[in-house]
This record gives C-alpha cells, structure tokens and sequence, in this order.
C-alpha cells in the first residue's frame, strides 16, 4: 500500500521478519506453551490420585476412630489429626508472636538494616532442610529436657518452620495497610504503639489470620520433623509431654506398610491434608487480593 | 509518658524480632557442638570417604553425598528447563484471563506436602519406572558406550533416577512461582523497544527479556537447587536406602544425605554415630545457607517484587 508522493520506506534486507525468523518464533512459543502444560498436568495427575484413591478411604470411623491393628477392620486416623490440630495450636502459640513481632518490626519501623537482616534470617530458616530443624530440636528438647518424644518438641519443630512464614506473610499484609490511616492516628496524637496495635494490626487483622493459619497448614505438612521429635502414636494422647500422633507421620507409617487396607487410608489422609491445606491457600490469596486492589 | 510507653513497645517487639536471627544462630551452633566428636575426627574427609559402618564405628558420608548431589542433579536438569520455560509462557504468551488461575494453580504444587509426593513416587511412579520407564531407557541407551553405563544393572525402581525425579516434579513449582515474579518484575519498555524495532516476540523474550531477568531466574533455579538437596520425606520413599557405592548407575538404590537422617537416627546407639548423623545435618545445614543467601541475593537483584512469598 504506497501513497503518492510518500517517501517509500525501505526495511532493510536484514531487518525483514523472514519465514525463518517467523518459525522460530512459532516452535518457541509452542515449546513454552507445552512446559506450560506438562507443569500444569502433574498439578491435575498428582491431586487427581490423591482425591481418587483417598475418597473411598474417607467414612465416619476415618475421623472418629483410633488406627487398628492389623487384621482388625474399621478404625481411622482421629489421633493424628487431633495430634497435627495440637501440635500446631502449640507451634502457633510459640511462632504467632515472634513471627508478630519480626513482621511490625521490619514493616512498621523500618529500621533499615535491622529490618533487613531479620528478613534476611527469616529466608534462611525458611530454606532449611526441615530434617535438619528436627535434630536440632531433639537435641534441645527430647534428649536431656524432656527426656523422651513429645508433641511439644513436634510443636516445637514446627514453630520453627512456621516462624518465618508468619514473618514474611504478615509483614507483606501489614504494607497493604494504607499509609494514610498511620498517619491520621499520629496526627491525631495517638503513640505509635496505639497506632500499631489499634489502627494497624485491626486493620489488617483477616490477612493476618489467614496468614497464620496457613502457615500451620504448612507447617503441618511436614514430616521428618516430626519423626525425630514427635514419634507417632496410635493411641489418643492429649498430653504434649509424652509422643504424640500426627498426619504425616500417619501417611508414612501406612504408606510404607504392606497392608492394603493401611495404604488406602494413607491416601485418605493425604486427601484431608491436601484438602485442608488447598483451602487455606486459596483463602490467602482471596484474602491479600481483595485488600490490594 | 507516651514516648516511654513507644520504647518499651519498639523494644519488646525489636527483641520479638532478635529471637529470629537467635533461633538461626542456636540451631547452627547446638548441631556443630553435637557433631563436634565426629567433625574433630574425620574432618574433610568425613565428605568423600563411603565406609559407613555402625557396627565397626566408622563413618564416612562420601556415599551419601554422591546420592544427594546426583538426585539433586537430575532434579534441576529436569524441572529448571520446564519451570523457567513456563514462566515466560505465562508472563509473555497466556492470555490474561488465563495467566492469574494458571500460575496460582500450579503454585498449589509449591504447597502440597512433601509425603504426599513421597506417597505418590512410591505407589504410582515407582511402579511406572520399573516396567516401562527404566526397561526403555535400558532398552534403547543401555547399548550405548558410556552413556549406557547409567542405565546398567538390575531395574528396581526404588533408586536414584526414580528420587531426582520426584524431587524435580516438588521443585519445579517453587521455581516457577519465582521465576515467573522476576520475568514480570522486567520493564515493559524493555519489551516494547524490542518489538518497535520490527522483533518478533520470540526475539523480544529471548534477547530483551531473559538477559535483563538473568542473575533472578538463576537464582530461581539456585533456589531449586537448594530444596532439592536438603528434601528429605519423598526422597527417603523412593530412592532405596540400601548401597552406598558410588556406581555410575542411575538404577542404584542409593541414599542421600536426608535420608540417611530420617532411616538411621533413631538407631544411633553410641555417640560416634550419633555424633556422625548430627555433622550430616550439619553440612545439609550449612549448604542451604550458602546456596539460599547465594538465591536471595541473586533474586533481588533484579527486583522481583514479592519477596514476602515464603516457598
């Protein structure tokens, strides 16, 4: 299309998009597009086995009973999920409040390196193999402390995990806050502390909780932690002092037995966990979502 | 009265705050007292020597850190191209109706519990790499010189193959999720001057989007790197825990560093042993916090935005 009198103008031989530049262009982005997909179908194949073989495991007994012997019918896995619900009330109680503090520290002072070097140690503990945070509590707790396994070195164990989770999360939800509300309380004359704890915090209080929440549902996915501090039990044991039941553990121990029935109910497991744990995601993120826009 | 009352505020939570770097620092130096026995007696060579007899007190971890670093090996080489290649379809090609539910759905992965991955490796993929995987890879390159010898020996599929793969499938969502915030964090006049210069978008992503996002998607994938090694329950379920012999066969039931924690520290019943599990904690320790500040400094550096996304 030339229009009188225009200048033509000319692309350069070695500027033109030629069929060859065309088609790799073409077979990246379908390369792209089919990692896409194959990350995508593992999602769909791995929770598609976990929902098809737990489903039939899952019944009343399942959430009410205690595991059986073998060759015993019926029973459930009630003592692990009560001992993970537990345990993660414990490791709540023990990592809301450090992971509370660190989170209004690094967002609410800014205390410029300090802030960024408790972020900093934040990341690395969360990047530490769990196993090993599991020696570390058996040898700080179990051997000489408590002197035997316990749910409350499990809980422990998993407040160290949860800590930084909470850190980072709920110090991301704090930066959601506008600033324009701190800055209303100060002008009216409200201490900084007042502002944090009734302005701030109240504020942010639904992404706060999620926050927690999720990170026991993390933190109650875990395993190796659990087999060197809270040992397992198939007996309901609310007392924190003596081994207690988890469903990790539970999956494990099921899962590497030669019963068919056991494994069955290792898939039933790791559907309520993957369940429990789906929810909690999608309610995060619904949560921080909804505050940013 | 308030500013004394802000003090005390700012102090308490300043010390809430100091318990974090104090929890790091006590975990590091309780497990280096409690493997000091070992570390004072092997020293380095605690790395590379593979006698590992309980029963004769000698300890030597070279067997499982070669199982470690191929698992992790295979890992990375599998899920990096992947995870790196689906996070700049979903930055640069999905439609964005797509893009958010795509990403948030496979970053679901990220969240799913090791033992669940554990559980499936052992009942669906193991069996799957015993009579069709393996048996193909053996009938195909097993003939091959050299490359054959990492398909010899006996198909079981508890071994080292069937552990990187399943270490791979957990990690390509943590790289992904980071990889796909550092490709976004790229400004998009990077991309525009591309394409007003007549690129295609293939040229655009592979020339002004990938070398600005370089130093995160490495550390991305540094990041993998990281989890795969210290990952402890779906490994020890499918990687075999029974030879420790360094054999250049991908089918040998091999143990790594975690799963020798998770299948012997109940048994350590003399404090050498013990004190031997203990320094491999510790070295699982200390790798993660090299390569983890290694990933972070690497990250943001290009200045991905959520760093508050703990994977």
């Amino acid at each position: 299309m030339t229009v009188a009198g225009a200048t033509r103008f000319v692309v350069p031989e070695s500027h033109r998009v030629t069929a060859r530049r065309r088609l790799a262009a073409l077979v990246m982005g379908v390369l792209l597009g089919a990692a896409t997909l194959l990350a995508a179908s593992l999602l769909v194949v791995i929770i598609g086995y976990v929902v098809v073989r737990g489903l039939p495991a899952l019944n009343l007994a399942f959430f009410t009973d205690r595991p059986r012997p073998f060759g015993v019918e019926g029973g459930g896995v009630a003592p692990a999920i009560l001992g993970s619900l537990e345990m993660g009330a414990i490791a709540a109680l023990i990592a809301v409040p450090i992971g509370l503090g660190a989170a209004i520290f690094a967002s609410e002072y800014r205390a410029g390196r300090w802030a960024g070097a408790v972020r900093f140690c934040a990341e690395l503990i969360a990047g530490l193999p769990s196993v090993a945070v599991g020696v570390f509590v058996w040898a700080f707790l179990v051997r000489s402390v408590i002197g035997s396994y316990a749910g409350v070195a499990g809980a422990l164990a998993l407040a160290v995990i949860m800590i930084p989770i909470v850190a980072r999360t709920v110090e991301e939800v704090l930066r959601l806050v506008p600033s324009g509300l701190r800055e209303a309380g100060l002008a009216l004359g409200a201490p900084r502390w007042r502002v944090i704890l009734m302005i701030v915090l109240p504020t942010a209080r639904a992404g706060i909780v999620t926050a927690v929440v999720l990170a026991v549902a993390r933190a109650a996915g875990e395993t190796a932690p659990l087999m060197l501090t809270a040992l397992g039990n198939v007996f309901f044991n609310f007392d924190p002092l003596r081994p207690m039941a988890a469903l990790p553990l539970q999956i494990y121990q099921y899962a590497v037995s030669p019963y068919d029935d056991w494994h069955a109910k290792a898939w039933g497991s790791s559907l309520v966990l993957v369940a429990a744990i789906a929810v909690l995601a999608v309610s995060l993120r619904l949560v921080t979502r909804s505050r940013s826009r | 009265m308030t500013s004394r009352a802000d003090r005390v505020f700012a102090w308490s939570v300043g010390a809430l705050a100091l318990l974090v770097p104090l929890t790091l620092l006590g975990i590091a130096l309780l497990l280096l007292v409690d493997a000091w026995p070992s570390v004072a007696r092997y020293g380095l060579s605690f790395l590379v020597t593979t006698e590992w007899d309980p029963v004769k007190l000698v300890f030597g971890a070279g067997g499982y850190v070669f199982g470690t670093l191929v698992t992790t090996a295979i890992a990375i080489l599998l899920a990096a191209p992947v995870a790196i290649g689906a996070s700049v379809f979903l930055v640069e090609y999905a439609p964005r109706l797509v893009r958010g539910p795509l990403a948030f759905l496979i970053e679901v992965l990220a969240y799913i519990p090791s033992i669940v991955y554990g559980l499936w490796g052992f009942f669906v993929l193991v069996p799957f790499m015993r009579t069709t995987v393996e048996p193909a890879l053996q009938g195909t390159l097993g003939g091959v010189p050299l490359l054959g010898a990492l398909f010899s020996g006996p198909v079981v599929g508890l071994d080292l193959l069937t552990g990187g793969l399943v270490l791979a499938i957990m990690i390509l969502p943590i790289i992904l999720a980071i990889a796909r915030e550092v490709v976004s964090a790229v400004p998009s006049a990077q991309r525009e001057g591309m394409l007003a210069l007549g690129a295609t978008r293939w040229e655009t992503v592979s020339r002004a989007v990938l070398p600005y996002a370089r130093a995160g998607i490495v550390g991305a994938a540094v990041l993998g790197v990281a989890r795969a090694f210290g990952e402890t329950m779906a490994v020890t379920m499918v990687v075999g825990n029974s030879s420790t012999d360094i054999s250049p066969s991908l089918f040998t039931p091999g143990y790594t560093l975690a799963s020798a924690i998770a299948n012997q520290f109940t048994e350590a019943d003399s404090e050498l042993y013990f004190s031997a599990i203990v320094e491999i904690a510790l070295v699982l320790l200390l790798v993660a916090i090299v390569v983890n500040a290694a990933a972070r400094v690497l990250i943001r550096r290009t200045g991905a935005a959520r760093e508050g996304m703990i994977l």
